[in-house]
Parts: C-alpha cells; structure tokens; sequence
C-alpha cells in the first residue's frame, strides 16, 4: 500500500479549505469603546410588583396572560410561556421587586454557542432568535450562564422563547412595549452607555438608597440588561457564580487551536508514516 | 483461500451475473431467527419505534424528563458524547496499523473501522431524535448560517467529515463483497490519505465534545469542570475506544467465530496483550493530567461531600484500578484480566461522560433530570439497530474473515 500523493494532496487541500471556512473561528468580538448596543435600565427602587409589564409582554408576544403574583420566597421563572416575570424579595430595606429576563450580554454565550447563528447579536444591541435556522439543538440553554433561552418541549415545531427587546418595534423606531407600558418609569431605555450615566448619577445622588453597582455592567462581560437595586444582588435572588469576563472566552482557547491541529498534525503523520514504512516491508516478508 | 471462491460467486465471474440478483440474495436474513438476542432485541426496537413517533408528534417532552435547566439529557450525554469516546477506537487502530505500520493488529482493523463508523452514523440519527427542529439540520452545512464561533459549529463538521472519512476507509471492503475489482484498487489506493485526515478529525473532535461544555462553567460541578475538559476527553477517547476493541474483540471471537481464520485465531491474545500496554499507559497520563487538575484547582473542599466520594469511585475505581489491572496483566499476560479490565474501563468511561454531561450538570437545581423509561428504551433501539446493520455487514463482507484471493492475486 504506496502513498498515493495525489490523494493526499487532494486531503490536505480540503484541510486547507475547512480551515479557510474557519477564519473567523473565535468569539464575536467588540472592544468596550466600540458598544454603542442598546439597552435597557431597571430601577428596582422604583418598580412597585405591578406587572404590568408582564401582561404587556404577554399580549405583545402572543403569550397566555400571567395568572400567579410575586410572592416573597416564591421564585417564579420564566418559561416558553412567559419572557418576563417579577420577583419579591424581603430584605433589610423592605420589600424589594426584581425582574428577570433575558440580559442581552455584550458578547452572548447562546450566540457564540449557536451552530446556524439562529440565536444573533444584533447590532443595535438585542439578541434575538430565527427560527428559520434553528435546528433545535438546544446549546444555547446549556451555554447561558443566566438560563433564559426556554425549550417548547411539547411542541412538534417548537419556538425558543425569550426576550428579544422587541427588536421589530426598535427596528420601527419604537422601544420595547414593558418600558412602554411601565407606570412607575422604573425601566429607561436607550444607549447602554448614557443608561450607566444615569444609573451612576442616580446612585451619586441617593448613596443611601442604592448599593453603589450596577449589576450588568461587567457582569458576563456586560449586558445590555442593567439593574440598579437598594441591596447587593446576592440577596436578591441573582446568581453569585456569574464571572466578570465574557462566556464565549472560555471556548476560543480551543477554537484557536483547532487550525493549528489541522495544520500541523497531517505532516507529523505523514511523517512518523515515512520513517515507519521499513517496518511493514520487514514483517510483510515474515508474514507472506 | 479455495473456500473464499465458493463465498464470493460474483468475485469470481461478476461479468456474467447481475448484481441486482446478487444484492437482493444478500437482503435476505442468514441463519437462524429465533435467536436469543433477536427474541430481545426485536420488542424493544418496535417499543423504541413507537416512542419515536410519538416523539415526532407530540413533542420531545412526550416522552423525554428533559428540563428547562437541563436540556441536553440521557440521549446527548449517553448515545452521543459517551457512544463516540468508545469509537476512538477506530482512529487509534488506524494509528498504530496504518501510521506506525504495527502489522500485528491488522487483523482487527477493519472490525473496529466498521464499528466506529457505524457507531458515528447511529449516533448523529440519534441526535436528529434530540434536535427540536431537525429539518434545520442542514443548515450548518448548506451555510443558513455558519456559526464559526460555535464548538458544536465545529463538532458537527467534524462529525460529518470524519463520517465520509471512515466509510471510504472500509470500502475496499465493500468493493471486494461487491467484487469490484478497480473500484477497489483505486479506493485502498486512498487509504493513507483518508486516514491521516481522519485521525486529525478525531483529535479535534474527540477534544470538540468535551469542549462543547466549556461554556457551561456555572453548570458543572467543580470536580467535573475545567479547562483541561478538552484534552482528557481525548486522552480518555484512547483507552476508551482500546477497551471497546477489547470487549467487541472477546465477543465477536465468540459470536462469529467460523469467519474467522485459524491465524487469527491464533494471534488474538496477543492483540489483547499488545493492546491492555496502550491502554495502562493512556490511563496513566490521564490519571496523572486528572490529579494534577484536581490539586490545581485548590478542590478539597469538595471530596468530604457526595458528590466528592461519588468523583474518588470514579477515579481510583474506574481508573486507577482498571490501570493497575492493565498493568499487570500484560506483566503477567493474563487475557482473564486484561478483559476484566476493559469492562472496568468502559463502565470508568459513561460514569466519567454522564458526570460531566448529566449527573453533574445542574447539580444544584431543585428538580434533578432522571431520564424517564422510554429514553432508556430508545437508546436501546439505537443501539439494537446499529448492532442488527453490525451483524448483517460482518456476515456478508470479509470483515472477519479473509480478503477474497483475487485480492491477493492482484499485489
């Protein structure tokens, strides 16, 4: 069995191309100066439990309307039926209300994971979800470090379910319908960088009412989705685990070292196949 | 070598004859119906059958206990991250026999060739099973869009090359069952190319698999989550897959044993004995990158919980003690132990993938995923089916037994 080396040339060729496909391999990236997403702010001070946005977002989305109530030590989630849900939280300052809904990071983990880029970061900042490419696959959910990308299990054609910002009203010039709708003005939204202005004055100027951060904005590399609370986030029902820097980071390690493989793995074979071939023509004599 | 004429008519005048008669004779079952594994094996798939459409129809949560946290169960987990560990075996043979020019494993090739093949074309149909939308299946691969960012991006390009990789290195086989003789010629012809590129697949993919789970940091249980998550899939893939060889090895001796030469025969124990070396000293690099990850990651506070005596069974009974038993064994070249050893290993190796995929993934919600019933039940008609095509390709090609002589005649 000689090396055929035409066929072999024809191998290293297609390497070549999948590593030509792979030339962007690596996490969607965005220098910090560069974002100009937007997003949305959530004053928790402000936000009374009413839920108005909840029904907002339900009927704006086809969704059934909301029929539980935030309730203290109750976690309600949100679902494939319901994008949005608020929390309640008894703290040292009283009765504290928390939304919880997608984040729309900066550089997502369901984006980066996405196969089809069925689950995209737009430029203007929301992520949102195409269901012509999606194929079901799912590693979005394994992926979101904040579990927000819901699974219609029951459904022959199921739907990812999860806020989008409504992109189509933003698109329209509008913003989304729950800071629409909220009567007490405690979602803003606008360009992520005046919404941590106005969180960071607001702070600056009530020390005693908010803790001085803005859950968000390091949070998974920032997220377009910032909080301004009274209390540190671990009372308040948030996951404590969420690191600094961005999701997709973790896996580019290893995307970048897959064209080194395909590089230089065939000629090291090729290689060791080289100078082993004695070898075969010694015990192919003792064998035959 | 007078018999192989007799078994391959069309080899021998396949001029005169049409193949269509040939390739309806060779639908038709061979040897008996009633046997043990059919009786089993045939209810189960036909259950698995319904379930499938039921699943098709109403939902995967119809018959999945899949959740909202944990959406990747039993039939990602099992079938496909832990079934695809025990195809390495298939791009390390090639290694040895191909790359290295080990002759002495020859014989086995192109029985662990077939099985990783196989084994990959059943495991992506079972991920078409676990995909929402599988239509859209395509769609990395026609480019609506190409996620590159994406390890599974990768993963299922990978899978799919190494797929077309793997057929064309067993299909001198098939051209000689066929008794196509240009067809094979040109096709071994190919067969240094296709491996070389198949072995670099499996590197990238094996490690892809585990990569898959770097970005679920939060989720997986620090003893199960770190960085090296790539690189202990690979090195675990290797004595995975050299276990799996051994295991189907013992069996296959056994099931099919009048294909297979007097030689071979012969030399099987030595295989094995060649084969348990590899393993101990794969299981030994793992064990050691295992223990220095461990320390590294500053984790003892975890081993005095469950979840910590649950990790030491997994290592120093799945691991370190199948190492020592390898070990030993190829000392003392006790085949006994050396099969021992690879049944060990192969359970060490779903215990460590379903850890990482299922057991301590989400490991902290309230409601913990158990896969229901009739997931187990479809896995297994995966699994029946894939061993039926096994049975039915090794009793028609010359897998096991000798190559057809014209095949000798034409060197």
């Amino acid at each position: 069995m000689g090396l055929d080396r035409r066929s072999f040339l024809k191998a290293l060729g297609f390497a070549g191309a999948t590593i030509a496909i792979g030339k962007s391999f690596g996490a969607p990236q965005m220098k910090e100066s560069d974002i100009e997403f937007y997003g949305i702010l959530y004053d928790s001070y402000r936000c009374g439990g009413c839920q108005s946005c909840e029904i907002a977002c339900a009927e704006a989305h086809g969704l059934p309307k909301p029929i539980d109530e935030p309730k203290i030590g109750v976690q309600r989630k949100t679902d494939e039926t319901r994008r949005v849900v608020v929390n309640s939280y008894k703290t040292s300052k009283g009765e504290v209300y928390i939304r919880k809904q997608c984040m729309h990071c900066n550089e997502p983990a369901c984006a980066a994971a996405c196969l089809t880029q069925a689950m995209h970061k737009t430029k203007e900042g929301p992520v949102i979800w195409r269901g012509s490419k999606c194929m079901g696959c799912r590693y979005c959910m394994v992926s979101c470090p904040f579990d927000i990308p819901k699974f219609e299990y029951y459904s022959a054609n199921p739907k990812i379910q999860k806020c989008d910002m409504c992109y189509d009203r933003i698109m329209k010039g509008g913003i989304p319908i729950c800071v629409e709708i909220c009567p007490a003005e405690a979602i803003i939204f606008g360009k992520r960088k005046d919404l941590i202005k106005e969180a960071r004055k607001r702070i600056l100027e009530n020390p005693t009412v908010y803790v001085d951060e803005i859950y968000g904005e390091h949070e998974a590399g920032g997220t377009g989705f910032l909080y301004l609370t009274p209390n540190p986030i671990n009372e308040l029902g948030f996951s404590t685990s969420i690191q600094k820097s961005s999701y997709p980071e973790l896996s580019k390690g290893f995307l970048f070292s897959v064209p080194t493989v395909f590089v230089l793995l065939p000629p090291i074979l090729l290689g060791i196949y080289e100078a082993t071939r004695n070898n075969q023509l010694k015990e192919g004599d003792e064998n035959e | 070598m007078k018999m192989s004429n007799m078994i391959y008519p069309i080899a021998k005048d396949n001029d005169g004859k049409s193949i269509w008669k040939f390739l309806v004779g060779e639908f038709k079952p061979k040897g008996k119906l009633l046997t043990p594994f059919n009786i089993i094996s045939l209810p189960i798939m036909l259950l698995g059958l319904v379930l499938i459409i039921i699943r098709f129809w109403k939902g995967i949560g119809s018959i999945t206990n899949l959740t909202q946290e944990v959406p990747w169960g039993l039939w990602i987990g099992f079938d496909v991250v832990t079934g695809v560990a025990f195809a390495g075996g298939a791009y390390v043979l090639t290694f040895m026999v191909y790359i290295l020019n080990m002759h002495k494993y020859h014989s086995i090739i192109r029985i662990t060739v077939l099985n990783g093949f196989l084994a990959y074309v059943f495991y992506a149909g079972a991920l078409l099973l676990d995909l929402g939308r599988p239509w859209n299946v395509i769609n990395p691969i026609i480019g609506n869009n190409f996620g590159t960012s994406s390890v599974l991006f990768l993963v299922a390009w990978h899978f799919l090359l190494y797929m077309i990789a793997q057929l064309i290195e067993f299909s001198p086989t098939i051209a000689e069952w066929l008794g196509a003789k240009r067809a094979r010629k040109i096709l071994s012809g190919m067969t240094i190319a296709t491996v070389i590129f198949g072995i670099t697949l499996s590197t990238l993919h094996q490690s892809g698999l585990g990569a898959l789970y770097l970005m679920a940091k939060d989720k997986i249980h620090p003893l199960w989550y770190s960085e090296f998550i790539p690189i202990m899939f690979f090195i675990s893939s290797i004595f995975a897959g050299l276990s799996m060889v051994i295991f189907e090895g013992t069996i296959s001796q056994k099931v099919f044993f009048n294909q297979i030469s007097e030689k071979n025969h012969r030399t099987h124990d030595d295989i094995l004995h060649g084969l348990s070396k590899i393993c101990s000293v794969a299981m030994f690099a793992y064990f050691f990158l295992k223990v220095i990850v461990f320390i590294h990651g500053k984790h003892w506070q975890y081993i005095n919980t469950s979840m910590g005596y649950w990790y030491l069974l997994e290592i120093l009974g799945f691991v370190l003690l199948p190492m020592l038993l390898f070990f030993s064994s190829y000392r003392t070249r006790n085949i006994f132990m050396i099969k021992l050893a690879s049944i060990i290993t192969i359970l060490g190796i779903i215990i460590n993938r379903l850890n990482v995929t299922v057991i301590g993934f989400r490991w902290d919600v309230d409601i913990r995923y158990v896969p229901s019933w009739m997931e187990f039940v479809v896995t297994l008609t995966v699994i029946f089916t894939e061993l039926w095509i096994f049975r039915w390709v090794v009793n028609r090609m010359p897998v096991l037994r000798e190559s057809p002589s014209w095949v000798n005649e034409e060197k």
